[in-house]
């Protein structure tokens, strides 16, 4: 059995440094495994968010070696463990305490999106194509790690009025039903400031669920905001119809 | 008051905001009362979200011939008829309008080929029922009911966990929490509680289950004074992954067999022929789970030590749609491309079919004033709970429970006093670890737990390895009572698996004790020494009760069931599947 060095932050909002911890290494085990075990035999205190350590909650996102993941899904035979693997909070939101962090604000965020509003008499069949869609996005399991990466919450902070990769995909998950009859394409040009979004893919990259953020989500919900804010014809071809853009 | 405790007033406080907790909120914040929420996790990572497979209800969409009565059957008969039948009716009636309403609310489920919502086959099923979302149906219900429920206007106070509840006069008044970011004490006062707080699970050293199942509603509720039931009935999931050491116990959910999947021992041989010739895969998950470990334990398991899980015979696109976790779950943890061959499964602890002893119709338990939903009520499963059958309790009862409590706080005026001393000792009984000069580590006793309920009080159980686990238990509830806790109180885990231990080990000791008691086996108890299934015991619940400083166990008849029912389940299947 081999031993690793695991370099863990400890400290919380007023500061902290990277911890050594010496930890056995067996076959198959995860980054997740060994934050438990270093728990267990040295740091009783080490806090670390977690529940299902099977990839479908999203609650243990940290940067190991400098890179956004998933602990439980980050494993030990794929980091060189001839030199410490560093373990950090993740970076856009504050620390409470070691690898915590305050992600209220994504929960406050969440709160101004209009819910799903279906159709008056809607039929409620829809076939599995036009469903496709939506079912990506609802794989969502708000690990947070697209908000972590994202430059424009990175530059500007939580606070500019830019709501993040996150919520970009969940506005797509009802825009996209076929059965919802809001539009939120304002909420989306002057709330979330889906402008900002250069579309540089990060978000993408680290997605855990392989939602194709930027190209299925983001980019459609930019094309409806410009329809419906800055094309003069399709403007009043909505105030006459009254009805929602597509 | 100082700062020692924050105080907030509600009529319905609900203690877990998985999908039981979220659907009592919504239907008692519908019902006009002030609802508040409480969970030991962020919102929308209790669980729920590990469900897989789908929520059991009987739309009739791929089989018309499917109703509410055949769904009744199937469930009493999966439950060796020891559930509540009037539980088991309104699941069975009502599941198919939660579903519904769930998408309404924006939940969008897998489509049949004319457009409406699929169901696939489970064990113990007799039609496929199962509503899903590939194989990620609980992220579906929990984001649903979450988005929903954000609007709905109740407060939630994320990371809090309880630690215990206030009483007065015999009914249930208010709850002491503690807030996990930085360790402050919250006080509520409330006129209803429902406790949906989920299963046992973190007693075992195999399970399925995440931290937070260490049975909080069940200790809360027997504190408080309210009756368990049907507490040695756990269920072990028969496929549950095997390997890597790390990933032990992680569900593989039964959507591989529900989609064709089969069961192989090393010998190559479908070994379900063996114990259940008829329904093979699509057995029960007691069965399937002791056929698991007998083949095993016979000599004929995998290289790791459980059975062969196949659904490679498929097209490997089909199967990375149909099962997408499944498909990631082993390539990224176990290296296994499970379109080219088989996943490797054994048995994990993995659901209670025991709990808090409550009124079909409200959730309200024997303590006035307190109710339970989901896997913290007992009663709807009986001795075996069939797949699919959890999310739609969680959707019928959390439902019922919202409204029972929202009903009962009406009739509750204003908010009782909370006794000064209640609270002082609630606050001391938190530091107490602190204070210790020396004592053992929470996580070591934890382990040790595992150990003793894993080998002891698992599958297989045996007279000597109960009383043995009783001893055990009784031990580290002394080494708990010396626990000693290092650093802060801001986010300590340390800290919170101290408090948990404790309802840890209650939760144990009642499903050793009830277990003890019931001398036969059935469903998913299974007694060496008592391997038949006894007539006598199928006319009674186990029940365990707080009796002074000592845990009582009693017996009660179950309750009668109305002629009409007896005859749907009395009936040969083709006589109600009509």
């Amino acid at each position: 059995m081999t031993e690793a060095v695991f370099h863990v932050f400890r400290g919380d909002a007023k500061g902290g440094s990277l911890q050594p911890y010496k930890v056995q290494v067996e076959e198959g085990m995860v980054v997740l495994d060994a934050i438990h075990r270093i728990q267990a035999q040295d740091a009783p205190d080490l806090a670390v968010r977690w529940n299902c350590k099977a990839a479908k909650c999203g609650s243990c996102s940290a940067e190991v070696n400098g890179k956004p993941s998933l602990m439980c899904k980050t494993r030990l035979d794929a980091l060189p463990l001839d030199q410490p693997v560093v373990v950090k909070p993740i970076r856009s939101f504050p620390v409470i305490r070691d690898l915590v962090t305050d992600v209220q604000w994504n929960y406050e965020v969440n709160k101004k999106i209009p819910p799903f509003t279906p159709k008056k008499d809607a039929p409620w069949r829809w076939m599995q194509e036009d469903i496709d869609r939506v079912q990506e996005f609802r794989k969502c399991i708000e690990c947070f790690l697209c908000q972590n990466v994202c430059h424009v919450i990175r530059e500007h902070g939580v606070k500019s009025g830019f709501a993040g990769p996150r919520f970009f995909v969940r506005v797509a998950s009802v825009e996209m039903h076929p059965m919802d009859d809001l539009n939120r394409t304002a909420l989306l040009k002057d709330e979330m400031g889906i402008g900002y979004c250069n579309i540089t893919k990060c978000c993408t990259e680290v997605c855990p669920e392989d939602i194709h953020i930027t190209d299925n989500a983001i980019i459609p919900l930019k094309e409806r905001v410009v329809d419906d804010h800055y094309d003069p014809v399709r403007k009043i071809f909505r105030l006459l119809s009254g009805k929602k853009s597509s | 008051m100082s700062a020692r405790f924050e105080t907030h007033d509600f009529d319905v406080l609900v203690i877990g905001a998985g999908g039981a907790g979220l659907r009592a909120a919504i239907e008692a914040s519908a019902a006009g009362a002030r609802t508040g929420v409480v969970c030991k996790s962020l919102l929308g990572k209790a669980h729920t979200v590990m469900a897989e497979g789908g929520v059991a209800a009987a739309l009739g969409h791929v089989d018309p011939k499917d109703s509410w009565k055949v769904h009744f059957r199937d469930t009493m008969l999966g439950g060796k008829m020891l559930n509540h039948w009037r539980m088991a009716q309104l699941h069975a009636q009502e599941a198919p309008e939660r579903v519904r309403e769930l998408e309404r609310w924006g939940a969008v489920f897998d489509r049949t080929a004319d457009g409406r919502i699929l169901q696939r086959n489970f064990g113990g099923h007799s039609a496929p029922r199962l509503a899903h979302v590939g194989d990620r149906t609980g992220l579906e219900m929990i984001r649903t009911l979450q988005d929903h429920g954000v609007h709905q206007g109740f407060e939630v106070f994320m990371e809090c966990t309880v630690s215990r509840l206030f009483t007065e006069g015999g009914r249930v008044v208010g709850a002491f929490a503690y807030r996990r970011e930085n360790g402050r004490f919250i006080v509520f006062r409330a006129k209803s509680i429902v406790l949906a707080c989920g299963g046992v699970g973190k007693s075992f050293k195999i399970t399925s289950n995440s931290w937070e199942y260490t049975g909080d509603g069940h200790a809360l509720a027997y504190e408080a004074g309210a009756e368990l039931v049907d507490m040695e009935f756990v269920q072990f999931h028969p496929t549950g992954m095997v390997w890597p050491p790390g990933v032990m116990g992680i569900l593989v959910t039964e959507a591989v067999r529900g989609e064709g999947g089969l069961l192989r021992n090393s010998k190559g041989e479908r070994f379900m022929e063996k114990y259940d010739p008829k329904r093979m895969e699509l057995s029960t998950r007691d069965m399937v789970a002791r056929a698991i470990y007998t083949e095993v334990k016979e000599g004929r398991g995998s290289p790791h030590g459980g059975a062969f899980l196949d659904i490679s015979h498929k097209p490997a696109d089909w199967v990375k749609k149909k099962l997408p976790s499944m498909y990631h779950q082993f390539m990224d943890l176990a290296d296994v491309d499970i379109t080219k061959g088989p996943m490797e499964v054994g048995p994990t602890t993995h659901y209670m079919m025991g709990g808090v002893r409550v009124d079909p119709d409200t959730g309200e338990s024997t303590v006035p004033g307190l109710y339970a939903a989901g896997e913290s009520s007992g009663g709807m499963h009986g001795a075996n709970r069939l797949g699919g059958n959890s999310l739609s309790d969680l959707l019928v009862f959390g439902c019922r429970a919202g409204q029972g409590a929202a009903d009962g706080a009406k009739t509750r005026s204003g908010q009782a006093t909370i006794d000064a001393g209640q609270i002082e000792r609630a606050e001391r009984a938190m530091l107490a670890p602190f204070e210790r000069a020396d004592g053992p580590s929470p996580y070591d006793v934890h382990a040790r737990l595992q150990e003793t309920m894993q080998s002891l009080v698992g599958i297989f159980r045996v007279d000597e390895d109960l009383q043995k686990a009783l001893r055990e238990i009784a031990r580290l509830r002394e080494e708990t009572a010396r626990v000693r806790v290092t650093g802060s109180r801001e986010f300590n885990p340390g800290w919170h698996l101290a408090i948990d231990l404790e309802a840890m080990l209650l939760c144990s000791e009642a499903i050793a004790r009830s277990a003890l008691v019931r001398r036969e086996s059935r469903g998913a108890h299974s007694r060496l020494d008592y391997p038949k299934t006894e007539p006598e015991f199928g006319t009674k619940n186990t029940f365990v009760k707080k009796d002074g400083q000592a845990m009582a166990v009693g017996q009660s008849p179950l309750p009668e069931m109305p002629a009409e029912l007896r005859a749907i389940v009395d009936a040969e299947l083709e006589a109600v599947k009509v």
